[in-house]
Order: C-alpha cells, then structure tokens, then sequence
C-alpha cells in the first residue's frame, strides 16, 4: 500500500487484513508496555489543517506505540496562518524526510493533490487521508467497521464474515458528511446493505447513484436494521437554511430517548464524536448500554497502528526511494 | 558418508525425521524441561507462530502424560516475533501473526518453542517481545531442529534434534497440525 486516500481504494481482502492486524494492535493497548519497535526510525509527520481532538491524538499515539517519531503541525501556529500554499508546506514539511504525512483539510482532494504532487517530484512520502473536506475520512470508516465487526463477532461467533448481510443506517448530516462517504465504501465493500436517513436538504444531489438505499423515516428504519450510526450536524460547514430549527431537526432526525426503544434488542449505536448531545444525539442514547462510541475511540488506535504498519512496516518502494527532484 | 561433503550423491530432498521421531523427540524434551524445572510448576509455554505453537501444545501434552496428571494444565500461548525482527527493511510488509499469552509471565519459567534454530535472530526478536509483556524469572529455548549456522550467542536449552547442513540446504519441519503430516526434510538449493 503506498497511501490511503479513499476507502474506495480498498477491496474486502485488505480490508480484513487491515482490521485483523488490528486486533493484534489492540492488544498492545492492554499491555504493560504499550510499544512496538516495529517503525523505530521511521518519521510520520500529523498535518492538520482543521481542529481535531480523537484523529490527531490516535494518529499521535498510533505511530509512537509503535517506536515512529511523530511531530504535529496545525495551522495555527505554523506558517500556514502567514498565507504559505498547501503546496509550498507539504513540499517543506516533505523536504526535512519524513515517511508518512497524516494530512487533514477543509478542502476535498487536498490528500491526493498533495500525493500527485510527490509523485511529480519523486518524493516517497506515503499520505494518509485524516479528513478532506466533505469528501472522505478513510481511518474512520475502517475504525468504524472494526468496532461492528467485534460487536457482532461476540453477538454471534458462528458468523466471522459478521458485516456481511447486515442493514446499518446512517443517519443525518449525510452533505456535509465524509464519515458518512468513507462508510459506504467501506461496508458495501464488506457486504453491508446501507440505509441513509436524512432530510432532504442534508442529502447530496448524487445520492442516487450511490449503493445506498435513501430514506426519511427515521422511526421506520431503527427498527429494521442491525446497527445505527448517528452523525454530526456540521454546523461550521453549513451557511444556514438546511433545517428550520435546532429543535425541529432533534424532533425528525435525533436519536433522542423515545426513539432507543424502537431499535431491535442489541443493535448498537455509532457516533464519529464529536457529539451535539442533544441534537443529533440524546445523553440517554450515547450513555446507553448499546453505545460503541467509546470503543470507537478505542478501536481508532488499533486500526490507526495498522494501517502505519501497513504504510510503513517493509521496505521502501523501489519506485519510493529514487529521491532526487526531477 | 558425509552429510555435507561436495561429491554427497544425496539426492536433491530427504527425509532426517519421520513421524515416529518427531513424537520420541518431542517426549524426550518434555522430559528434559521437566527435569530441568523440576517439575511443571511456574512453567509456561510460549510458540513462536507459525509451527512453534503446535509444537509448544505437543510438549505440554507430553508433559502431562510425564507427570501422569498435573493439578492445572501447563499454560501456553503464541509470541508473535514480526515486529521485533531486524529485517523487517528488508522485505515487503510482512503479516503479524496472534500474540495470545494466557497467564503473565511475570517470575514465571517461560519456554520458547520453534520449530528450527539457524541464525538465532528469531530468538532474539522473541527475547525482546517477552521483554515487552513482563519479566519472567527465567527464559528457556526449545527448539525441534537445531541446524546450526548462528549469527547471534544463542543456544538451545532443549533440541530435539542436532542437524548438521549446509546453509546452501533447506530445513523444512512440517507437522501435522498446520501442513497435514509430520516430516522433517532437508533440500538443497540446486543452485
């Protein structure tokens, strides 16, 4: 794998890799000593172009459980907030040798432009894609995927392939959504069927094309599938006008208290965080007994070492190692 | 008849342990640990994936026939080396094998298993992983085939058979949990 930019560049077989290693990583966080020397040497740099706490901070503690020297720039702070261009700081940061660049940014594409660009320059930097834009947030859905997995592994044993044939609604924000892009990807790779529940004006106009089945009842739809993930009303996204009222979008659209007795026995709750509770989510739903969204931070770790080791864990490239700009 | 001079007309792959050998071999070691330790007290078992974990399981078997019976089975797991090995650079990413220890190994007597010693870096890495799961009172090496050629000061405690080769030959331990059957080969390199 030289980076990961999209879930969409993932079959099934290395997703199972990806998340089989990740139940090896998830080990170590239980462990005395939370190390692994398997990248000592190895430099990965998190380049955060927007605010973020779980991403950061897993990237963070990913790459050094397994001996990689980890440095972050944000924005603020750096020379990003002087007008530098994205590509003048990729090239800069990529220029003092590191291996891997965790890039996130409010513009969709920014991964891969940054990946075409060393390319162009025969820089072997492998990018991993930590949120760009509305478009894809990869590490997301794979953690998200991890955590089902497990869940319904212990729910059911006999079933290893355990997300294929189930029914997970995603609910919410789906425009401004890249949690919610990655994961259909991810889980119609894995034979999940995904139902989107929306209003229509938090649906993107090309929904019809997507594997997906679109609905609107939301009161419907929890009691017809296997798992529920809530998502985050974006509001520094939105410029207004996608629903009345706070209020009404909870009444139409929130996993509020009423609505956790229409989901089936066990069927789990999933939310990316941060949480507008009371919004999208009550407090009853996310303290619930069903809630994952703990173990999805948990998981973000594990799946986060993976995927490093992946990127990371063998030898260069032959074609990664040339070096010299052209 | 040396098993290593030029003009050896062996042929390209042989048998050196059969069936039979491999389960008198395996007894013998589970002897010997017993003796060693005196007794199974304080012993765990840990396999280095892939064929050092069934091996690890025979030995406790064998043990416990031995001691006609323990009190509580002799505890094992598997201790995965990948990525504690020092050539990891030099391959493509390789796959992680489980790491499943079932008890601590802290002040207990932890036996490696592994199917072949040669260059001694496995063993290493495998001292470095334990290293990192606790502190064992003391660490003991068994190993079904040892074939010489070390790189590293390793040795083993336990062989359940002194193979002499070339380094230009193959070793090949096949056992019946993981390849269908117990046979260990040897193969030269038609080089």
């Amino acid at each position: 794998m030289r980076h990961l930019l999209s879930a969409a560049d993932l079959d099934a077989a290395e997703v199972g890799e990806i998340l089989d290693l990740a139940e090896e990583m998830a080990l170590v966080q239980s462990r005395p000593v939370k190390k692994l020397p398997a990248l000592r040497g190895r430099t990965v740099v998190n380049l955060f172009f927007e605010d973020s706490t779980r991403t950061r901070s897993s990237f963070e503690l990913a790459g050094k459980w397994l001996s990689a020297d980890v440095i972050n720039i944000s924005a603020k702070g750096s020379s990003v907030s002087k007008g530098e261009s994205l590509r003048d700081t990729v090239l800069t940061v990529a220029s003092m040798g590191v291996d891997a660049m965790v890039v996130r940014h409010m513009a969709s594409g920014a991964p891969l432009q940054t990946a075409r660009w060393f390319a162009e320059l025969g820089l072997g930097v492998h990018v991993v894609n930590a949120g760009d834009g509305t478009h894809e947030h990869p590490t997301q859905a794979l953690l998200d995927a991890f955590t089902l997995r497990r869940h319904f592994r212990a729910q059911d044993p006999d079933r290893p392939d355990a997300l294929a044939g189930r029914r997970i609604a995603v609910v919410g924000d789906i425009t401004h959504s890249r949690v919610a892009r990655s994961n259909v990807e991810l889980l119609t790779t894995l034979g999940a069927q995904v139902v989107l529940v929306a209003p229509p004006t938090l649906l993107p106009s090309g929904v019809g094309t997507w594997p997906v089945e679109v609905r609107h009842d939301l009161d419907a739809v929890l009691g017809e599938v296997d798992a529920v993930m809530m998502l985050r009303v974006q509001r520094e996204r939105m410029s207004g006008g996608y629903f009345p009222t706070p209020r009404e979008y909870t009444v139409g659209y929130g996993l509020t208290r009423a609505r956790l007795g229409l989901l089936r026995p066990g069927a789990p709750i999933c939310h990316p965080g941060p949480m507008n509770r009371g919004l999208e989510i009550s407090g009853d739903a996310a303290d619930s007994a069903g809630s994952l969204i703990l173990d999805q931070v948990a998981a973000g770790v594990a799946v986060r070492m993976s995927v490093l080791y992946q990127l990371l864990g063998g030898q260069d490239d032959a074609d990664g190692t040339t070096g010299a700009l052209r | 008849m040396s098993l290593t001079g030029p003009d050896d007309p062996t042929p390209a792959s042989r048998t050196v342990l059969d069936a039979d050998q491999i389960s008198r071999a395996c007894a013998r070691m589970a002897h010997e640990v017993l003796e060693a330790n005196r007794g199974a007290s304080g012993l765990v078992l840990l396999g280095i994936p892939t064929r050092g974990v069934p091996l690890a399981h025979r030995l406790a078997r064998a043990m416990a026939e031995a001691e006609g019976g323990l009190e509580a089975p002799i505890p094992v797991g598997s201790l995965d080396v990948t990525m504690y090995r020092d050539d990891l650079r030099r391959h493509p990413t390789r796959a992680v094998g489980r790491t499943e220890v079932p008890v601590g190994v802290d002040g207990a007597v932890v036996v490696l298993v592994d199917d072949v010693l040669y260059s001694g870096r496995t063993v290493r890495a495998a001292l470095d992983a334990l290293g990192d799961l606790g502190r064992p009172r003391a660490v003991r090496l068994a190993v079904l085939v040892d074939r010489g050629h070390r790189e590293l000061p390793v040795r083993a405690d336990h062989v359940g058979k002194n193979l002499p080769t070339r380094s230009d030959e193959r070793v090949s331990v096949r056992l019946a949990e993981v390849d269908g059957a117990d046979e260990v080969t040897i193969t030269r390199d038609e080089a």
